[in-house]
């Protein structure tokens, strides 16, 4: 195959380069090269921001086990329709992805998705908490780190016995923060407005011990623990002065906890039921700030499909978790680049290309010559009304249905070749 | 103050302005008339049918409601979650639904999700009324005992109200602290702080950790049911200890104003959160509360199907 691109007059910003200015971009064969190719599709990308192609480190496909809620080929298509080139999936499936096999059943299913699909290996067998998995053989099989997502292993000796055996292997570990004798039943932020709405709470305590904890094995240990989707400003406070003491521990923001507070919940409404749980506003302040000074690294969308009939229940026997992909870049540009002015268009690219690709060690998140042509050409000013029917997921479980946002992408290349664009929708 | 209500749920009394309770008080009094009557029938419901939905055990709302439906002349039904298809896996959306299929007017639910009746009012065509829904609010029971208040004391507004008791897991307290406060009483929360946490005073209440502190002062004294069977041993060490702190006794009773009300939304623990003299004595206003809860509810079945808000003072009923 023989396919060329020239991507003409855009801004292009390359972070991994320390590029920021107009030129043209050429691929040829799924690479980014140095010449033009004769017979190249033009993209006129004059106006727009040439980036490489975002990558988001936390989504839950669904596959193997939940295909009524999304699948690896659907979810992708989100990840394309929202500019992203790359996921990382979860590995709370069913089966729970504990083993090479499920690991090839999903890297089968992912070598047809529109976008670069990896996975991570559960650290325990069945996400259990107790036996570890066989972390050897998952790191044969390509997993890009090893996470309990979803859960949280309570016993600290079996944590600290993981990350330990991890290291050898280079395989970082992701851990969703949540103590669980405090969150205990707790649906919702425990504050005001569990108060005012009798919901049983889920105090940011209960994020901030596991944070403290995760700090201290990274330390002992010497090998990277990542915290997943921050939601508390004093577990941003802890991760600050880890980080300035040089411990190896790094962090990741979700839109959801950047953009909405508790208060959301006042109508009982399960689309905004999410875990960590939506917290105040001086906990968005809090995150935001540990975006703009470098404690929290990396952006991603926790996206987690859940079909509108498990959604459609009773406040607390509702599943936690809502879509992401679609609307992320919008939602961070809306907030970090307009709203608050926290962080500058290149700096908000970083978080979503190169350093996302250096904690995982992936050949991505960079124009370089030579790197797989993964490619999002944006409009960071596009203001639109996003409509959870134009979603390309299986499910419908977005917090931000009619809302007007403010940057968009409009075209995403993945391996050389549009996927998607903004004018012509899927290719394929 | 001009009589206003319109609509056809009552699910949070948080919901809804300080005009619109007081519709609710007004008509209340209306109904009240009705139950000293010697008949104590009006057809204001006659061909409506309304279903009694509990899915959390309840005696005494339950049989209010109905007796409540039954002298508006409407036809009830009751559902009780052994006897419903929720035993059987069927949602709570599903199980509603077919409720309406079966046009029924109004369902009053009771159900142990917070947020459960406001789920129902936003997808039925039905008016739902919430008859107390986990932690969140019992509507009904804020409004009986703001309308005791009222008949008892001759106002609201001003008046010294402390709510003692497991205050963070009631909705008897949510419902009265939204109602009070917006009426303009003065609401002070007693209990341990495990049981009445600080995030209370974002609700514009006081807080005290100490019966003893409010006795002197208070106008009104609302004893909330203690529960320790399984779900609070994390919260305090138990009944004794309770009682010791927190119980109503014959020695702080004597503290009391001498027309200070004493309420409880039943079923009581005699001689744990109240003492039983103390229960039957003088100021106890409890079993008014009950006859009040009638009148409360027949307002609140008539309002929410569309109804005439009543004044007592410009009828003559």
């Amino acid at each position: 195959m023989n396919h060329s691109l020239h991507i003409t007059g855009g801004r292009v910003i390359d972070p991994a380069n320390g590029i920021d200015e107009i030129r043209d971009i050429h691929v040829r064969d799924g690479i980014i090269v140095k010449e033009k190719s004769p017979h190249a599709e033009v993209i006129d990308a004059a106006g727009k921001v040439v980036s490489p192609g975002l990558i988001d480190i936390h989504v839950h496909f669904r596959e193997p086990g939940q295909s009524h809620k999304e699948t690896i080929a659907s979810g992708a298509r989100c990840a394309a329709f929202g500019g992203f080139t790359t996921v990382v999936c979860m590995p709370n499936t069913s089966p729970v992805a504990d083993s090479p096999s499920t690991i090839a059943w999903i890297q089968e299913r992912a070598a047809t998705a529109c976008v670069n699909v990896f996975c991570t290996g559960a650290i325990t067998r069945g996400l259990a908490g107790e036996e570890m998995s066989p972390i050897g053989a998952l790191a044969q099989a390509g997993v890009v780190a090893l996470t309990d997502d979803g859960r949280c292993i309570q016993n600290h000796g079996v944590m600290r016995r993981a990350v330990e055996y991890a290291r050898q292997f280079g395989l970082p570990v992701m851990d969703h923060c949540q103590e669980a004798t405090l969150s205990a039943d707790g649906v919702m932020n425990e504050g005001e407005w569990s108060t005012r709405l009798g919901l049983p709470g889920w105090p940011a305590l209960a994020e901030d011990l596991i944070v403290a904890r995760n700090i201290l094995l990274a330390e002992e240990t010497g090998h990277p623990i990542h915290c997943q989707h921050i939601s508390s400003a004093r577990s941003v406070r802890l991760l600050r002065e880890a980080r300035h003491r040089g411990v190896p521990i790094t962090a990741e923001a979700c839109p959801h906890h950047i953009s909405l507070t508790d208060e959301r919940l006042k109508t009982f409404d399960t689309n905004f039921k999410v875990n960590p749980p939506l917290r105040t506003p001086a906990d968005i302040d809090a995150i935001i700030e540990g975006i703009a000074d470098g404690t929290i690294t990396i952006l991603a969308s926790d996206h987690a499909p859940h079909a509108t009939y498990e959604k459609e229940v009773e406040f607390d026997q509702a599943p936690f978790g809502m879509l992401g992909l679609e609307t992320e870049l919008a939602v961070f540009l809306e907030i970090l680049l307009h709203q608050r002015k926290a962080l500058t268009l290149p700096q908000i690219i970083t978080l979503l290309t190169v350093n996302p690709a250096k904690l995982l060690r992936l050949d991505r998140g960079t124009l370089s010559i030579g790197a797989p042509a993964d490619i999002t050409i944006l409009n960071p000013s596009h203001s639109w009304t996003y409509d959870r029917n134009d979603s390309p997921s299986l499910s419908k479980n977005t917090p931000f249905h009619e809302f007007a946002l403010r940057g968009r992408a409009l075209t995403t290349i993945v391996g050389g070749k549009v996927v998607w664009d903004l004018e012509n929708g899927f290719r394929n | 103050m001009t009589m206003n209500w319109q609509h056809k749920d009552l699910c949070a009394l948080a919901d809804h302005s300080a005009q619109e309770l007081m519709t609710i008080l007004d008509t209340a009094t209306v109904f009240k008339g009705v139950g000293e009557r010697n008949l104590k029938k009006v057809p204001a419901l006659r061909g409506k049918t309304l279903v009694n939905f509990f899915i959390e055990p309840s005696t005494r709302t339950r049989i209010s409601f109905e007796l409540a439906a039954m002298r508006l002349s409407a036809d009830v039904v009751n559902i009780s979650a052994s006897a419903s298809s929720l035993e059987k896996g069927e949602t709570l959306l599903d199980t509603a639904r077919n409720l309406e299929a079966l046009r029924a007017d109004l369902i009053v639910i009771r159900h142990k999700s917070a947020g459960s009746a406001r789920f129902l009012a936003d997808r039925l065509q039905a008016s739902v009324i919430n008859a107390g829904d986990g932690a969140h609010e019992h509507p009904t029971q804020g409004l009986l005992d703001a309308f005791t208040i009222r008949e008892k004391l001759g106002r609201i507004e001003g008046v010294r109200v402390a709510i003692v008791g497991d205050i963070l897991f009631s909705r008897v307290a949510r419902s009265n602290i939204q109602l009070l406060t917006k009426l303009g009483a003065r609401v002070t929360l007693v209990g341990p702080p495990t049981l009445v946490p600080a995030a209370f005073s974002s609700l514009g209440v006081e807080i005290a950790h100490s019966i003893d502190e409010v006795l002197e002062e208070s106008d009104v004294i609302n004893l909330l049911r203690i529960q320790h069977e399984r779900q609070r041993r994390e919260y305090f060490p138990g009944v004794g200890e309770y009682t010791a702190r927190f119980g109503l006794t014959k020695k702080r009773a004597a503290l009391l104003k001498g027309n200070c009300l004493i309420m409880h939304p039943g079923p009581m623990n005699r001689g744990v959160e109240i003492d039983s003299a103390v229960a039957d004595g003088k100021g106890s206003v409890i079993l008014d509360q009950v006859t009040n809860g009638l009148a409360v509810r027949m307002a609140v079945l008539y309002l929410c199907s569309g109804g005439v808000p009543m004044d007592p003072s410009a009828t003559d009923q």
